[in-house]
Parts: structure tokens; sequence; C-alpha cells
């Protein structure tokens, strides 16, 4: 409680009362307040949507959500919808096996991680959306490319955050865990491995946010179906409600993904009481 | 991590590396196992992107994504300052807004992009607020961060020396939140450059990325690898640049 105190007059006795009542609810219940400040921005886009905004682009929440059956009864849509889910699916798969096996030697040997941290970092300093045409080139216009260009853009985070996790396993435990016998295998899988797994899941979340955007944007570059075409094609025929139905539920995906990786990294880092 | 960059032999093997994968595309292209269009000559190449340094069809494509970063990476500054030390002055605030605007960021906002183009259209205004949209988070999420963060003991011991707010932002805040937003400015200007490149790929007229999209739907592969390769230098010209920036805001407190 380090607020500085508010200087009250007198005379405003109520509403400042008021205003405490309502920062001390707020203060308690942070995710109410944010609730609050979600549904007034909601009401204040419905408002002007039906007001001062154009319509036609950018329609008001309810003609959104009204947009919203017509969106994902299409069966065109609903194809799109499973042939990113396929790309994305199959893209975050690679990059969790192949950071991980790339990862982990690189954290855990010396030689290895300098000679290959150099080449990671170098890689990962490369823009990657200027080759863009050239995963087209090589993997073609259909789902080889976005899942590559996914993969590209996934692999990193989850690469650079095994090796830190890796290297800020306490030397302490490792020596603890020798001097009472462990073998290499043992110190790494009962040492290593659940010291590594916040930052793993850390690692996760941003390799998956960087797998959907690796995905988007090869569809929206070049593609005949998933979800990037669609908002374009949406967004191309003067649709907005239907780009933005189908973005909210995108978003929607991309937040739920977000909060199931956050929570199941909690409970995978339930001992360390230090960190919250 | 960071240690790592400045060694000479991290360096020496990144120029190694380098090295390798020429000589490995200078035999693989003209040794004719592969198609040009696949992979053109590395010879050719190097021709070509000597040759567009000197016309003038290059500086006219970098001054219009130049252009365009600069004015998304103003934007997204000012907008991005004021907001994040408005809401990073008040703990209420930071608590309710901070969750809210990182998880707007982790929307993949690249879905928009059409509508991006629809609003602003096709030219340079949609770049611009496609860039700055995107560099506006890391820069808002620091100077949140950067301002909260600050041991509210020195606001307490500024105020009771009789620092007026004016005083207080010049010599407290700005000092101790100055490494946290330089960070957020370094990393909103490169995720502003990638996004406009991005953006001028998929939909655009004028600028670096939609000469390379032209000349790969041209099959131009020589001229494209020309220009891919002079992107590739300039961000990481720009990175190094950045870097250095960044560095020497933060310098007086990381001294040991």
């Amino acid at each position: 409680m380090t607020e500085i105190p508010a200087a009250n007059d007198a005379s405003s006795a109520s509403s400042t009362m008021l205003r405490a009542e309502a920062g001390r609810l707020f203060r308690r219940h942070p995710g109410l307040a944010r609730i609050a400040v979600i549904i007034v921005a909601t009401l204040a886009w419905e408002v002007a949507g039906d007001t001062i905004l154009d319509p036609d682009f950018l329609s008001p929440p309810s003609s959104i959500i009204h947009a919203m059956p017509r969106v994902f009864s299409d069966a065109g849509v609903q194809k799109a919808l499973w042939a990113s889910f396929y790309e994305l699916v199959t893209a975050f798969v690679i990059v969790v096996i192949a950071g991980i096996a790339i990862g982990l030697p690189i954290g855990l040997h010396g030689f290895t991680f300098r000679s290959s941290m150099p080449l990671v970092l170098l890689l990962y300093s490369i823009p990657q959306v200027t080759i863009l045409p050239l995963f087209v080139l090589y993997f073609g216009i259909g789902a080889g490319s976005k899942i590559a260009f996914g993969v590209s853009h996934g692999i990193f985070p989850i690469i650079l955050n095994i090796v830190a996790g890796v290297q800020s396993v306490e030397q302490a435990h490792l020596i603890a865990a020798r001097s009472m016998g462990a073998t290499r295998f043992q110190s790494i899988r009962r040492v290593v491995l659940p010291h590594v797994t916040p930052s793993l899941f850390a690692g996760l979340r941003l390799a998956m946010s960087g797998t959907l955007l690796g995905v988007l944007l090869a569809e929206l570059y070049v593609s005949t179906g998933g979800i990037g075409y669609y908002s374009r094609l949406f967004a191309d025929s003067f649709d907005p409600p239907a780009t933005f139905s189908l973005v909210a539920v995108l978003a929607f995906m991309a937040i739920v993904l977000n909060e199931t990786v956050r929570i199941a990294e909690r409970r995978a880092s339930f001992w360390r009481t230090h960190r919250t | 991590m960071n240690g790592i960059r400045g060694d000479w032999q991290a360096r020496a093997i990144q120029v190694l590396f380098v090295a390798a994968i020429l000589l490995l595309w200078y035999y693989v292209s003209t040794s004719g196992l592969v198609g040009v269009i696949f992979l053109p000559p590395l010879p050719r190449v190097i021709d070509k992107f000597l040759q567009i340094i000197q016309t003038g069809s290059l500086y006219y494509n970098l001054a219009v994504t130049a252009y365009e970063l600069a004015m998304a990476f103003s934007i997204a500054s000012i907008l991005g300052l004021s907001i994040g030390y408005f809401v990073g002055r008040s703990r209420i605030a930071v608590v309710i807004f901070e969750p809210l605007l990182a998880g707007l960021f982790a929307v993949p906002i690249i879905v928009f992009l059409p509508l991006f183009i629809l609003f602003f259209g096709i030219d340079m205004q949609s770049k611009i607020a496609f860039g700055a949209t995107y560099a506006f988070f890391p820069i808002v999420l620091n100077a949140i961060g950067g301002i909260s963060q600050i041991d509210p003991r020195l606001i307490i011991v500024a105020r009771s020396m009789g620092a007026n707010e004016g005083q207080l932002f010049r010599r407290v805040l700005l000092p101790a939140a100055l490494p946290v937003i330089a960070t957020g400015l370094r990393i909103g200007c490169i995720i502003g450059f990638l996004s406009i490149l991005g953006s001028e790929m998929i939909a655009g007229l004028r600028g670096l990325g939609s000469r390379i999209v032209t000349l790969a739907e041209g099959m131009n592969t020589v001229e494209m690898f020309a220009y891919i390769i002079f992107v590739i230098l300039m961000a990481a010209l720009l990175n190094v640049t950045l870097t250095r920036m960044q560095a020497r805001f933060s310098a007086p407190r990381e001294q040991p």
C-alpha cells in the first residue's frame, strides 16, 4: 500500500466516498475491474458503431455476433478452420519436438553451447518475413509452406527458453545430486528437467503465438484456404462483420490456448514456492 | 546469454558459418543440380546486388519503407509512452490495464491486416497504421513496467525533499525507468519494421517488401535474392544500431 494518500476536500465527501468504495472493490478484485473495462469499451464501440462510425467499416459488436452463424455455417469456412488448425498443430508439434531436441543439448553441454548458440542467435536475427517467398518457392503453395513458416517462427523461443532454463539450474543442486551418487541421466531427469519446466512453458507460450503468426502470415501471403485466406476474402468483398467475427473467434482461440499453457505452467511448477 | 554476443569466438563462428553457407550456395548453384529458379548462382546474385545498389529503384523503395517505419515508430512511441506513463503511475491502473494490453498483444494482430487495408487504403497509410499497432504494444508494456517497478521509496524521498511533478519526472522517474523503456522502444522498432515489411509483402504498391514479392511473382529470383540480402543487411544494421543506442541509455545503471 504505497499509494500517495489522496488529498480530498470535505465538500465532495459523498462522491469521494463512492470513488473510494469503488477503488477498494477494484483493488481487491482487479479481474472485476478488467471485465468492467471490457464491457464499457464494447458498449462504447456498439454505440459509436450505431451512430458516428460507418458500419461498412467498423461494424458494431451486435452485427458481428449477428454475422457469426452465417459465417461459420459456410462449408468453406469450416474447411478453412480445419485446414488452419491442422497446419498450426502440425507446426507446433514439430516446433516442440525439434525445439527440445535442439535446446537441451545446447543448454547442457558447454562446447555445444559455445559453438551452436552463436548460430542460433544469427539465424534468429534474420527477418524471416523477407524470406517468405522462398518458403513458398521451396515448400509449394499448399499446407507445406505454412507449416514450415510456422515452424521457423515458433522454434527459436523454445530453444532460447530451454537453454536459459537449463543454465539457470543451481550448480549446488547438481553437485548435491552427484555426491549422492546420481548418474548423469538421473541428474538430468530429477534435477535439470524439473528446473527447466517453467521456462519450457514460457517458451511454449511464445512458440504458440509465434507459430500462429507464421501460419497466418503465410496464409495471408498466398493461399487457397485457411483462415488467412477467408479473412482476406471477406475484407476484399467489403464484409467487415464477417471478418470481425472470424477474427473474434480466432482471437478467442489464441487467448484460450495461451491461458491453457499458462495453467499447465502453474501446475508443473507448483513446487517453486518463491515463484508464484 | 548476452555475454556471448560480444565474444570474439562467437563472432568467428558466425562469420565461418555464413562463409560456409555462401560456399555451399556457390557450389550447389553452379553445379547444375538445382534449377536457376530455385537457387540462382551466387556470382549472378552478387553482380545483381552490386548493380541494384548503384541504381535508383532500390533507394526509392528503401525510402518508402524507411518513411513508413519512421511514421509508425513515432506514432507508436508517442501513444505508447504517454499511455504507459499515465497507466504506470497508478497502481490500480497497472493492475487493470496491464493484463488487458498484454492479452491484446497475444492476439495475432496480423489477421486484422485486410481490415487495415480496407480502412487506410493499399498504399503507405495502411502500412504505417499496421506497423504502429504492432510497435505500440512492446513500447506501452515496457513503459508501464518501467514506471511501475520504480522503488516507491525513491518517489517518497524526492517528494519529501520538495520535488514538484516536473522535477520528479525528470530527476527520478525518467532515469529509473529509462533502461526498461529503451528496451521497449528497441523491440517496438524491430517489430514495426518486420510488420511493415510483412504488410508490404501481403498487399502493397511500393516499398522493399512489395518489391521482393513482385520479383518473386515474376520468377526473377536472381534480383529477389539480391533484394532479400539487402533487406537482411538492413535489418542487421537496424538491430546493431538500436542495441548500441539502448546500451548507452542503460549504461549508468549496469556499470559493475
